[in-house]
Formats: C-alpha cells, structure tokens, sequence
C-alpha cells in the first residue's frame, strides 16, 4: 500500500500568486476498503473563499473524499494540498491544526453535553474547565454574533432541535479556527426555512473568505449556492461545473450516467371509498409525553396522501400504530370494515391480515434482517404463507422461485436470492422491501422514508412501483421529511407538527414555503 | 442504651474497613467505564495486586514497595485487558471475565510456587504493613460523649489507605467533572466519533482512563493484603469486585453517589458478621449462609427495582472503529 508522498518530493516553485492558489487540490486520490475502490485518481480543485458543492448518488464516493480531506481516513494513493502546500493530513488533529472543519451527515456531538462543552470539546482552552468555559465562551459568542450562529450554550445537546445542533457543528469548527468548512448532507434534517438560515450563514462564511465544499444530493441547493460543483459517480469525479452554466438536468445525468426522469407521471385516477379512516387517535409514549395528538384523517382506494414533517413530530408512531407494531391507546381506526379499538389486541400480522402493507421508515431496524439472505427477507412477515410450504416444512425450491420472480420485476441488483442483504446497497435494500411488501397486493400501503439514502437511480425506479400500485386502486400513506417527495407524489398532504396535524391541503395548492411553515409550527392553515 | 450506641460505633468502624477495596474499586470502575471500556476485571485486578503487594513486601519489607509493585501488577492486567479489547477491538466481558480467571488462577499457583503455603503468603509483621494512624491530640476527643467516641472510634485510628480511599472519591469527582481531561473522558465513553473528530485520540483517551484504573485498584488490592489483611490468603477478594461494580451502578457512574452505595454494601456485610449466631425476635438464629449472602440479595434488589434508570455512558462496551 502507498501512502501519501512527503512533502520533500515537491519542491516546485508554484508560478501563480498565493491568492490565485486553490484553498484545496486534491491529486489522484484512491481509497480501497478490502474489494471496493470507494475513490479512483480522484482530482478535485476548489477556489478560496468560494461554496464548491460535490454530488453524486449514495456510494459515489463523496463523504469518503471528505473524510480523507479531513483525515479520518488514510488515501492509499494521492497527494492534498492547501493553498500550494503539499501536506500530510494523517489525522483530524493535523487536519484541524491545518485549518480544516467539518460538519458530518452524522452530528459529532455529545448528546449529555451542553452546547458549550460540545463546542469546546478539542479545544478547551484551559486543563481545568471552568477558566477554560468562560474564555472559550467569550470567543464562541463573538462567532455567533458574526454569523448569526445563535444557540443556547447553556442547554443539553439532547434537548436541542437538529437546526441547533448543526450551528454547534458549524461553531465547534470555528472554535478550532477553521479556514475550510466541510458539510456533509447539512440539509438532510432541515426544513427549509432553516435550510435557509443555513445558507445564509454559509454565505456570510463566504464573505469572510471561508473555503466551503457542499456535499448534498439535492440538486436544487446546488444550483442556489454553489459558486463551482463536481459530480461524482462510482468513485470518480465525472464533471466540473461552474454553477451558473449548468442545469438540474445536467447534473442528474452526469450523476446516474443516463437521462433521468426528474418529475413523475402520476395517474390520474378518480378516488374511490375510504378504506382507512383514522378518528381521533391520541398517543401518550413510554416517558409520558403526548407524541400524537387527536389525529383524524380518512385514506381514500387510489389515494396518495402525504404526511409532511420535521423528523420526530409523531410520524413515526403513527405508522407504528397504524401497522400493528404499537398498541392503539385512544381514538379508532378503521380498515374497509374493521374497526380497532383502544387496547384491542392489534399486531402486525392481523394488519397483514387486513390487507396492511408497511414500508418501515428504517429499513435496518424494522425492514430487513441484514445478515439474512434474499430469499429470508423477501418473505418476512409473510412466511406463514403456504405457498411457501410443502407440509410444515419450508420450501426452499418454491421460495426461490418466488423470490428470483421477485428481484428480477423489482430490479434490485445483484439479481441474487442467496446473497445476504446486508450487503446490497441502501437502494436496493429499499427496492427488496418495498417489492415485497407490494407483492402480497396489499389495499393499503403504509411507505415511511422511502428514499431515505437512496440513489436517484432507485428512486425513480421507488416513484414508478408506486406509482403503478396506485393505479392498481391501493391507498398509500406517505411519510417523508423530503418535501419535494411529498408534493410530487401526494394527491393530498397533510402536515403534523408536534403530534398534531397542523395542516391539511391539496397537493396542486401546495407550495414549499406554506408547507415549511406548517411544518415548524409557525402558522395553521 | 449505652450498649446499643457502643454497637452502631463497631458497626460503623467495620463499615468503613469493608468499604475501603469496594471504594477504590468502585473508583476504577468510574474511571474505566466512563470511557466506554466495560471493566468487570475489577475483581481480578484486585486479587491479583492483593498477591502482588503482599509477595513483594515479604521478599523486600517495605510495604510502600509492595503497594507500588501492586499498583504495577493491576496497571498491568488493565493494559491486557486495553490491548484485546481498545487495540484489538475484543469483547470487554469477555476480556474482563479472562483476567479475573487469570488472576484466581495465577494468584494461587504462582503462591504454591513461591511460598508452599497452599496458596497463602507468610505473615507479614506489623512493621511490613501499613497499621492504623494514631492520632495522640485525639485521645483528648474521647473526653466530649458520644461526639468524641464516634470520633475516635469512627473516623480515627485507620490505616492510611482508608483516609487515601476517600481522598479517592474527590480525585474522581474533580477529574472527571472539573478538568479538560475529564470533559474528554466522559466524551469519549459517550460518543467516541465526537472526540475523535475533534482531533484527540480515542486510543489514547481509552488507555489512560484504565491505567487511571489499573493504579486504583491496585489501591485496593493493597489495602486487603498489607493493610487491612497481613498476607494474602486464596481468593482473597472474594466477589469484592463485582459488589464494588454494582455500587458504582447503583451510583449512577457518579462518584459522590457510589461512595454510599459503598458504604451501604460495606455495613450491610458488616451487619451480617454482626448477626451471625445472634437470636433474633420471632425468626430465631439466623444462619450464617443467609447474612452473608444479604449484600448480594439487596444488590440484585436494588439493581433490579430500586435505582430507576440507570443510564450507562453511551458507548460503553463498543470497541470504536473508523472505517466500518
């Protein structure tokens, strides 16, 4: 394995004024993990004092080049340089020492901790903490007045909403006096008026000469920030752009290598007869706190309804009421004819039962059991079936022959039935239970996520499959916090906000902006 | 009334000499597991340092030797258990299990080998152990009723690791609660990523907060065999270091709180050698086996009902990784 040359071998004097040097050049970077080559010869160059945006599809490699930048992981080959610097980031020490922050998908922070601990942690300013806090607070409220980083440094990380969370993220990296600002997926958990904050911040970032790089699989955020942007595709860069001379369109293609389709034809079917109705459905959670309050909505044969949300605003136990895997505690619901009542015995095979279908919101916890096969996983949930059976014996020829039908209609790649499926990617994960789920013809499909970290490639394939089963006459309930999702494929939304529903509106009426409002509880329609 | 006042003293000083090994121990226990390391090796640690300090001040006769040679054994078994379980990514109760095996086992064959006393070091003299501290201005204390006793009898008149195991508690609290260090420690056991992201060692942070262990309980090993004890005798530590790890849990992994649980464990044994023969109204003589067995019935009690949430450092017991 070859390291990172040293910076003896690179004495060549750069013919250009260090202003006109880029911040960051990445040379002929490669990175392996065992079999799969994450980045292949990998050049990157990024202005200073500009947004430089990265995208590409899941697995394409971006968050591993930034991980390299910022040192958490070791290149096997390439060179990094800063402003003409050949240097040797082995460590995020050295990387932070050299200027470097980053802000990860994942927030790196202490969940116990305040927001000031957090902020301070690396760089405390003092062996004992209490001398330490208050020069460091000193120094961190300059920051936050500056660019308009406000958070409450007394309060724990826990508590704070995820908006905070990442201006803690963002600070931490200036406490460290960060000169480069990395941001893996920063908008991911956002909604858009924060995401607006944010690019604000950015921004101003930008305006004090701060090198930002963007990596985000939103196109549209691109397009509204970026000053240049790469497009990264199987651990390559494919294309460099200058923002304003590209499109969305451009970028989707040079992201998949294909034309995609960007919007979705969604049939036009005239709705038939409530088959879910949902009548003031209220949920207390195991800590006593009122998670869904009075929720009240019907689901019509057909349908598409939309439920719009920051993530924890009780979406996700609705779906766990509705789909068998939590206890109705108040109100009613009604499948066709049944009725469930308050502490009726209500499980995930009687929804089955009942024509219920569930597309769990994470896939890893609820959806799959990763190290079991294909063939164990597309039968979850359905393997007291007795096709699957020859006497009380399972069947392994006849599951086969189902599952192999099964990945081939699905297109879920490898076309395998016995490879483990912990070991597809998080697309074809989702292709896997959703084809499973939509196999057994189910009247009502509960979807949660169903894109969560997965490829524009697969999503397209997601949007067609659900879209095909809707014309098919079934309800879909549609959970998402990706707003463009819910108003492309929704005929209706509504939107909850702190258990409650704050809104409800067609989706043609729906603008991104009413609905980010209704969201964060601003306003109530 | 006389009588029973002169009874909750002797109780009281027992009290204390039990909760010395459970203190020190407990102390590790904060230290190792506040980093994320699970350290159920706490008991072989112990034994193995109670062997150690004990063989090293016969063979040099100087009980401060055999308290620096014990630490130096336990700081040892913690390096063994840090290099399966921080370096190598190893299960940390698995790790932790082996050391205590490894240390019953060690502990008696290297006895034998050494000594042929069946696993016993000869006795030590008063002059190789550490004796209780006189106090002479004290003696004046006992002259104030009650006040005085408690006094002397009580807080006074211990060996110097007893006062060194309370000195023990407050080191642990300002360390982990008042210093960057400490800020670190707890980050590191709550979140590895975050502290590695934040370009400090997670390694580093893991290996010094068990070698912080490692001297600790090489504290309390010392304390049974050159203190407390005047020699080592098989299995010495006798489940010490399980108790001690339950009273850190039931202490919430804070230090102030273990102290007591530690002191309740240690007057509750206490209180079983007490009643041992004694008739009690309605029950009759209670039998031995039944007192002594009363600590780990009211741990199993109080662990499973009694303490509410009990929330565990967020990483404990995950080996951190980078790449997957």
């Amino acid at each position: 394995m070859k390291t990172i040359e040293n910076k003896e071998g690179n004495e060549t004097p750069d013919p250009l004024p260090s202003s006109n040097r880029p911040a960051i050049e990445l040379k002929n970077i490669t990175k392996r993990f065992g079999h799969v080559v994450a980045n292949s010869h990998v050049n990157l160059k990024v202005r200073k004092g500009t947004i430089h945006g990265i995208v590409g599809e899941n697995g394409a490699g971006k968050s591993t080049l930034m991980n390299i930048l910022f040192g958490l992981y070791k290149p096997d080959t390439g060179m990094i340089f800063l402003n003409g610097q050949a240097v040797d980031v082995n460590s995020p020490e050295k990387s932070i020492a050299l200027g470097i922050g980053m802000v990860h998908q994942h927030f790196m922070l202490v969940p116990t901790f305040t927001v000031l601990e957090n902020a301070m942690l690396g760089n405390e300013g003092s062996m004992l903490l209490k001398s330490g806090e208050e020069l460091v607070l000193d120094r961190l409220k300059v920051l936050s007045e500056n660019y308009g980083l406000d958070v409450d440094f007394e309060a724990i990380i826990s508590d704070t909403p995820v908006g905070m969370q990442q201006r803690v993220e963002i600070l931490k990296a200036l406490n460290r006096g960060a000169k480069i600002l990395i941001l893996d997926e920063p908008t991911g958990v956002l909604t858009p008026q924060e995401t607006i904050r944010l690019f604000d911040i950015l921004t101003s970032l930008r305006e004090q000469g701060v090198t930002i790089v963007l990596i985000t699989h939103k196109l549209k955020e691109i397009m509204s920030i970026t000053d240049t942007v790469s497009v990264m595709r199987g651990g390559k860069v494919v294309a460099n752009f200058s923002t304003e001379k590209t499109s969305p369109e451009e970028l989707a293609e040079n992201m998949v290598g294909r034309k995609v389709l960007l919007s979705i034809n969604k049939p036009t079917l005239k709705v038939g007869n409530p088959v879910l109705k949902v009548k003031n459905v209220c949920h207390e959670s195991k800590d006593g706190v009122n998670v869904l309050k009075d929720i009240s909505f019907d689901l019509k044969e057909g349908e598409i309804l939309g439920i719009a949300g920051v993530a924890g605003n009780g979406q996700s136990e609705l779906l766990d009421i509705l789909s068998g895997i939590e206890t109705l505690q108040r109100g009613q619901i009604t499948f066709n004819d049944k009725t469930i009542l308050p502490y009726q015995d209500w499980n995930s095979k009687k929804a089955r039962d009942f024509g219920v279908a569930h597309v769990p919101e994470d896939r890893h916890k609820r959806g799959l059991v990763l190290p079991f096969y294909n063939y164990e996983n597309s039968i979850l949930g359905y393997h007291r079936n007795k096709e699957y059976y020859s006497g009380f014996l399972m069947d392994k020829r006849k599951i086969f022959n189902f599952v192999d039908d099964l990945v081939e209609n699905f297109d879920v790649r490898p076309r395998s039935s016995s490879i483990s499926s912990g070991k597809l990617s998080g697309g074809n994960q989702q292709k896997l239970v959703l084809a499973r789920e939509i196999e057994c013809n189910p009247k009502i499909l509960l979807v949660g996520q169903p894109t969560r970290g997965v490829d524009i490639g697969a999503i397209e394939r997601i949007y067609e499959d659900l879209m095909k089963l809707k014309s098919k006459g079934t309800a879909i309930l549609l959970v998402s916090v990706e707003l463009d999702e819910i108003m492309s494929l929704s005929d209706r939304i509504i939107v909850m906000n702190q258990g409650s529903i704050v809104g409800e509106t067609n989706s043609s009426d729906a603008t991104e902006l009413d609905l980010g409002k209704m969201m964060s509880g601003l306003e109530k329609v | 009334m006389l009588e029973s006042f002169q009874l909750i003293i002797s109780l009281l000083d027992s009290t204390i000499r039990i909760a010395t090994p459970l203190i020190f121990c407990a102390m590790a226990g904060i230290f190792s597991e506040r980093s994320g390391i699970i350290d159920i090796g706490l008991e072989g640690k112990m034994l193995l340092s109670a062997f150690v300090a004990a063989t090293a001040t016969f063979l040099t006769g100087s009980p401060i030797l055999g308290l620096f040679a014990a630490i130096f054994a336990s700081c040892s078994a913690s390096l063994i258990h840090g290099f399966a379980c921080i370096t190598n990514k190893g299960d940390q109760v698995i790790s932790g299990l082996a050391i205590n095996i490894l240390a019953s086992g060690l502990t008696i064959t290297l006895g034998i080998a050494l000594f042929s006393r069946g696993g016993q070091t000869p006795p030590l003299t008063s002059e190789q152990r550490f004796m209780p501290i006189e106090f002479s201005f004290l003696d004046q204390m006992s002259i104030v009723p009650f006040l005085g006793d408690l006094f002397v009898e009580v807080i006074a008149g211990h060996n110097i690791l007893v006062y060194l195991s309370v000195l023990a508690v407050f080191f642990t609290y300002y360390v982990i609660f008042k210093t960057r260090f400490g800020l670190r420690l707890r980050a590191v056991g709550e979140k590895p990523e975050a502290v590695d992201t934040a370009g400090i060692s997670v390694i580093k942070m893991r290996y010094q907060s068990i070698l912080i262990a490692g001297m600790l309980c090489g504290l309390a090993g010392a304390y049974l065999s050159i203190a407390h004890g005047a020699g080592f005798g098989r299995e010495m530590s006798a489940g010490k270091g399980y108790i001690a790890l339950a009273a850190m849990i039931f202490g919430k992994w804070n230090p102030i709180p273990s102290l007591f649980a530690c002191l309740l464990f240690g007057f509750l044994e206490a209180l079983g050698v007490r009643l041992e023969g004694v008739e009690l109204m309605w029950i009759g003589e209670v039998p031995v086996q039944v007192m002594q067995a009363l600590p780990y019935v009211l741990t199993v009690v109080l662990l499973a009902g009694f303490i509410g949430k009990a929330r565990a450092p967020g990483a404990i017991g995950v080996p951190y990784s980078k790449e997957g």
